[in-house]
């Protein structure tokens, strides 16, 4: 998976660095949020955490195995922030230490595989959390979704990278088909991996699932036969449920709608074919089953065959175009409200650590973002 | 009874324990009142059985728990808010696994990590690993990664890492578990050569009455006994009740003078 | 540090090259691909030109040839890829035994597979000379964000200490008779991944109450810090700027 030198032009390479850097620099601050001062070493430990499990191998059938990407698995256990960040120290780390990724590459590398697979999966997974009803099968479900709905994203993120900057011409229609036809088949086997793990983890310690947080009670002490309120830690106090309660309603005609019209009329619209869908027509499909003869082999690995349908291809698109819209929305919503936050407080900085280690702070900003990204997903 | 606990003027007590209550976001209850004194130069056992409460007390010996209700105080300071970094500075921890306490790529950089966090540097900081390095005699281990350890090496080390910080007192927690035989006695020898207040936590019940000359019993999230080692595992009754056995074949009262 | 499984590349050794500081080997190998992309694919010449440039690295710091060219193996699924890129590329065509090629994909594979194995090869040099710590120090050095240093940092030490756990239990596992061989034994391996990743993080949150115990308020105490003397920078920068040298060249004459 990890792309290699000489892949992207040094132009778009750059490019690509820069967005990483500027999302590894958004996600050390977030991670703080998510985590105060444990960061360093609870972020380290899931970066070790993510790194072994990339060695895990899931047998699919004989002979052939996958393994797990973990981006999704990430933002969904430890949240989007600290997701990026350990994914990517663990693409970092391969870099340097194993000469896996090329060095050049490690931009290009960590947008895809740490950016938007975390962030994509994440979006998805709050967005359904808030559709579906409470429950463990509910986080189960949004897991294997947003899973699912991920590595396709990555894919489709390292097309549209290819596109602007590849270094050898190959009509995007090829490109985006192959790539994104085979990571839908892989996704399914992270989606299933994610959302077994999600749910392992969730019978056993649900308080250490990030997406599953806010269904705890206040407790009591007792102290001498006698019962006293024991006073609040960040983790225990409940989320704001009437708030997330009253947005629900609105996510879920919001998203159901967006996903509808995106997945049907990209389906219809592909029908008539424009410009890059008749490339792909005209160079592909009818003849196209010998040229991707010799194009199975090498992923002949992962077990799978291309999308031959464009219909499917150009829905599945239509989908990932929602989700991508949803993050971009929740980003721009979410860096002008932070602005707007930090213009309206001027208390010290130590009265600003507190606040961040209450959870009522966190989730409202966690929520809200989300909650109001489906102005800009409707219009789209 | 042992003069040590009588003589202490209470002026000196490295800690102090008062009607300590917590209980975990879970809401699961450990403590449920806990009082205990220690005195300037002691070393004390606390025993207890598995679930007692002993780890949860531990931790708010630094502060890295708030008590639920009641007080713990550390030469005179409040642990709380306020006194954060002395109060740390003061209790030395060991934690039970030693991969936990090492967290850092080399031996030195770890026993380092406690001081350098305090703000010393250069030549004082590096005389002040190689002589906590000294006291458990792991000097020509200081460049090694920790992972490349023995498993006794590395409780040493552990040990070494919390010395370095030179603590009011120092709180192990089961100092014995998973120790070869010849490495208990290396870690014996050391922590008899210190001159530091020890509290033991544990229920390896012959280190605990080779170590300390008295003992607490925390039962249920209470102590429930509060005496010299000896006399408290001769009593049958009250080890039974607690959960506490003995080794077979063991007889407290046959090591007595060794004290 | 020859055991640690999370640094296999690593060959100890007391060659020049070990002995650069690491911030200047980092900077070197990242400076000498950086070059190596931006060289114009038709100067074929100015790849050999770069191939030489590592081999008499790889020679100065001793790292034997076939332990050099093993790791090459990593590339392999980009190697079929670019095999592929003469058959689905676009443009003018041409025959080629029998088969008909495009020009721009010819052209394609022969970048991908140049750049990349060259790449590659830098970062192999630079983890068989430079030890896990020293690359850290050097991150660090380089003013990389702290807290990713940190995180690295931690995620090297218990690599390790993870990997190994994740081996009990495929122990635990099959001395209980269990095989994973197909899809429908996954559930047991996710258990076993949700338990792994509830070790980690409880493990994590453990390490962090040693680093609060030990006075630790949010950020690492510097210990080591780096330095290079200008000898030694020059000495690690002699390659990317021969290689600069060979990409101007390569520009100047295509």
């Amino acid at each position: 998976m990890h792309v290699p030198d000489g892949f992207i032009n040094a132009p778009v390479s750059v490019a690509a660095g820069a967005v990483a850097a500027g999302a590894v620099a958004v996600s050390l601050r977030g991670a703080r949020r998510e985590l105060d001062e444990r960061t360093a070493p609870l972020a380290g430990l899931v970066a070790a955490f993510i790194f072994a499990v990339q060695m895990l191998n899931f047998p699919v059938a004989a002979g052939t195995s996958g393994h797990l990407l973990g981006g999704a698995l990430a933002a969904i256990l430890v949240g989007p922030f600290t997701g990026v960040l350990c994914v990517s120290v663990v693409l970092l780390m391969q870099g340097l230490l194993f000469a896996d990724g090329g060095l050049t590459a490690l931009g290009v590398n960590i947008t895809v595989m740490a950016v938007v697979t975390t962030v994509v999966a994440y979006a998805v997974f709050r967005g359904l959390a808030k559709v579906l009803p409470r429950g463990r099968r509910s986080v189960t479900a949004a897991a294997f979704t947003a899973a699912l709905v991920s590595v396709p994203a990555a894919a489709a993120a390292f097309t549209l990278v290819y596109a602007v900057g590849g270094t050898t011409e190959v009509s995007l229609g090829k490109v985006a088909t192959a790539m994104i036809g085979v990571h839908v088949l892989i996704g399914i086997g992270e989606a299933a991996i994610t959302a077994l793990t999600v749910g392992a983890v969730l019978a056993v310690r649900p308080d250490l699932v990030h997406g599953a947080h806010g269904l705890t009670a206040p407790f009591k002490l007792r102290v001498g036969g006698e019962l006293i309120d024991a006073p609040a830690t960040p983790d225990t106090t409940p989320a704001p449920a009437a708030a997330a309660r009253s947005h629900r309603k609105l996510w879920a005609a919001g998203l159901a709608a967006s996903l509808v019209l995106a997945g049907f009329v990209s389906f219809y619209a592909s029908q008539d074919p424009d410009g890059l869908e008749k490339v792909a027509h005209d160079k592909g499909f009818d003849k196209g089953e010998k040229e991707h003869g010799a194009a199975d082999s090498p992923l002949a690995d992962y077990g799978v065959k291309d999308i031959t349908d464009a219909r499917l291809s150009g829905g599945l698109a239509g989908v990932i175009g929602v989700g991508v819209t949803v993050v971009a929305g929740s980003a721009v919503f979410w860096a002008v409200r932070r602005r707007r936050a930090t213009d309206g407080t001027d208390s010290g900085p130590a009265s600003v650590t507190v606040d961040t280690g209450s959870a009522p702070s966190t989730s409202a900003t966690a929520s809200a973002p989300t909650a109001s990204a489906t102005a800009p997903a409707e219009n789209a | 009874m042992d003069p040590v606990v009588t003589c202490a003027p209470p002026a000196s007590a490295s800690l102090e324990v008062a009607g300590l209550a917590y209980a975990y976001p879970d809401g699961h209850q450990a403590l449920f009142g806990v009082d205990l004194r220690i005195d300037r130069g002691e070393r004390v056992a606390l025993l207890g059985p598995n679930g007692a409460g002993k780890t949860t007390l531990v931790l708010h010996l630094n502060g890295i728990l708030t008590a639920g209700a009641g007080t713990v105080t550390v030469a005179g300071l409040p642990v709380g808010k306020r006194h954060m970094a002395e109060i740390r500075r003061k209790v030395g921890i060991v934690f039970q696994d030693p991969d936990d306490q090492l967290f850092m790529p080399t031996v030195r950089e770890d026993v380092a990590f406690g001081p350098a966090a305090a703000g010393m540097r250069g030549p004082e900081l590096e005389a002040r690993v190689r002589k906590a390095l000294g006291q458990v005699g792991m000097e020509e281990y200081a460049d090694r990664p920790p992972h490349h350890l023995s498993f006794g090496q590395r409780r040493r080390v552990a040990v070494a890492t919390v010395l370095a910080m030179e603590p009011e007192i120092l709180v192990l927690d089961e100092p014995s578990s998973n120790l070869d035989p010849a490495s208990r006695r290396e870690l014996a020898d050391i922590l008899r050569s210190l001159d530091v207040t020890v509290l033991m936590v544990t229920h390896d019940l012959p280190y605990a009455l080779e170590l300390c000359p008295r003992a607490l019993v925390l039962s249920e999230g209470v102590i429930a006994a509060d005496g010299p080692t000896g006399d408290l595992l001769a009593d049958g009754n009250l080890m039974s009740s607690h959960r506490l056995e003995l080794p077979f074949g063991f007889d407290p009262k046959s090591v007595r003078g060794k004290v | 540090m020859g055991a640690g499984h999370a640094h296999r590349l690593y060959r100890h050794g007391r060659s020049p090259v070990h002995a650069l500081p690491p911030h200047t080997k980092l900077t070197a190998v990242f400076c000498f691909v950086v070059v190596v992309v931006s060289t114009p694919r038709e100067a074929m010449w100015a790849f050999a030109a770069y191939a030489l440039l590592l081999a008499a690295v790889a020679y100065a710091a001793r790292v034997p040839p076939l332990f050099w060219l093993k790791r090459l193996l990593i590339e392999v699924p980009f190697v079929a890829f670019a095999l592929l890129l003469p058959f689905v590329a676009e443009g003018e065509r041409t025959e080629v035994l029998g088969m008909s090629l495009s020009v721009h994909g010819l052209w394609g594979a022969w970048n991908v597979l140049a750049k990349g194995t060259l790449g590659v090869a830098a970062s192999v040099l630079l983890a068989a000379t430079t030890d896990l710590r020293e690359l850290l120090l050097g991150l660090q050095r380089l003013r990389l964000p702290p807290l990713l240093v940190q995180i690295a940092s931690f995620m090297i030490r218990y690599g390790d200490v993870v990997t190994d756990e994740m081996r009990r239990m495929k122990i635990a596992r099959e001395s209980r008779g269990f095989e994973a061989r197909g899809v429908r034994h996954w559930g047991v391996l996710a258990k076993s991944a949700g338990a792994l990743f509830i070790r980690s993080y409880e493990r994590g949150e453990r390490v962090h109450l040693a680093m609060v115990s030990r006075g630790y308020a949010g950020s690492m105490p510097v210990i080591d810090e780096v330095t290079a003397s200008r000898a030694q920078w020059s000495g690690a920068l002699a390659l990317p700027l021969s290689a600069l040298a060979v990409c101007l060249l390569g520009w100047t004459l295509s």
